[in-house]
């Protein structure tokens, strides 16, 4: 075909583009993956008993905010990654500031707290099962975030791999602190971000296979 | 703002509000940028550089909708030329590399079972991108429509029809290199 058809027929194509397609393609995905997460995290781990109890306490709104905000940090992110030729540097500085935010809450707390207990609120106790649980939670996101990038156009396939990941990652943990009744932030900020780390290496070793387009 | 840049993203914004004219200049100026830029970076095969010229225009239509209107438009159009000439040098690797030794089996063979020979296929279809992978498959293979498919993946139908004209070209082309290779 020659290269002038093939012009006048994408041309003959509608091309208008609606103007919030972009957010929505990974939104979509991202809504019906952490559906199935929340419910997988329901049926296997089921919700914290004393939810109602926690909730009046800010060490909750801690992992609640951490989590969360990490999670909508990443979205911004991923969109921008998904856009070729997008300047992404401002987003990804951005990840350190809830990452520095509850390093800094688990420095006071370990700092103000007797030497005898500092031991218990960093290992809790469900250290050994709170990072693999994060990244089983997160594997449905994990798969939905990689799909919806795929019909943006990434150009830098492990960076965008690494950042869905993250975002997968930041969600799942959000939806995991449903269950667990951890409440030290040295906790939080080691086992959840390790768990969150993972999922981000994972996104990242599959995204140069995934998210080809 | 350098001239060139203005042009194009007037071109961009007016056809993604619906100007097909302004659309059929935009990527007719496009396919001529597109030329230069891969000529320079793959000198001496002059086939592939035409591919790669159509290949990016499909990607830069069904992508249109990825280019966010308050940033240059050049830099997204590079990006986009960018990946598909990483994506077709890292192909051609692979096809070299994994070769298609195997091509010449295909036809070498006289008692090859209809399961070998998908497997054949399915190597050389791997060194294929994946989208005409997945329309050879689906049209060649199940015996889907262009239009079914082009419903089912969201693509308009031309991009169909083109990935699927390259994709067989491809193959035979490798068929052929295979084939070559058996003889030597």
């Amino acid at each position: 075909m020659q290269t002038s058809d093939l012009i006048a027929e994408l041309a003959s194509e509608d091309s208008r583009t609606s103007r919030r397609g972009a957010a929505m393609h990974l939104l979509g995905p991202l809504v019906a993956g952490g559906a199935v997460s929340f419910v997988a995290m329901w049926m296997w781990l089921g919700i914290r008993p004393d939810l109602v109890h926690a909730i009046g306490t800010p060490s909750y709104w801690i992992k609640f905010a951490y989590t969360l905000v990490l999670a909508a940090l990443c979205f911004w992110l991923v969109e921008r990654l998904g856009r070729p030729g997008a300047q992404t540097a401002r987003a990804r500085r951005m990840l350190a500031i809830p990452l520095a935010v509850i390093i800094v809450l688990a420095i006071a707390q370990l700092a103000t707290a007797p030497a005898t207990i500092r031991m218990h609120l960093t290992m809790g106790a469900s250290a050994n099962v709170c990072p693999w649980r994060i990244v089983a939670l997160s594997l449905p996101i994990l798969i939905a975030a990689e799909l919806g990038l795929r019909r943006l156009a990434p150009t830098r396939l492990i960076g965008a791999g690494a950042a869905a990941g993250l975002l997968a990652g930041a969600a799942g943990a959000w939806i995991y602190a449903f269950h667990c009744d951890e409440s030290a932030a040295p906790f939080v900020a080691l086992w959840y971000t390790l768990g969150i780390a993972a999922v981000g290496a994972l996104g990242g070793a599959s995204g140069k296979w995934l998210l080809r387009w | 703002m350098p001239a060139a840049e203005m042009h194009l993203k007037t071109l961009m914004l007016a056809a993604l509000a619906g100007d097909k004219a302004a659309y059929h200049g935009l990527l007719g100026a496009i396919g001529e940028q597109l030329r230069r830029y891969f000529r320079r970076r793959l000198p001496q095969s002059d086939a592939n550089v035409e591919d790669l010229v159509q290949e990016t225009l499909i990607a830069i239509h069904s992508k249109r909708g990825t280019y966010d209107t308050a940033l240059p438009f050049t830099p997204w159009l590079y990006a986009i030329a960018r990946y598909k000439l990483l994506d077709h040098l890292r192909r051609s690797r692979l096809r070299r590399t994994v070769s298609l030794d195997d091509a010449g089996d295909l036809f070498g063979g006289d008692e090859n079972e209809a399961m070998t020979a998908r497997l054949d296929l399915e190597k050389l279809l791997a060194a294929l991108p994946p989208s005409s992978q997945e329309i050879i498959r689906k049209v060649k293979l199940d015996g889907l429509s262009t239009a079914e498919m082009a419903a089912k993946t969201g693509k308009s139908e031309i991009a169909i029809r083109v990935g699927l004209h390259r994709g067989l070209k491809a193959l035979s082309e490798q068929v052929q290199e295979g084939r070559d290779r058996a003889d030597q």
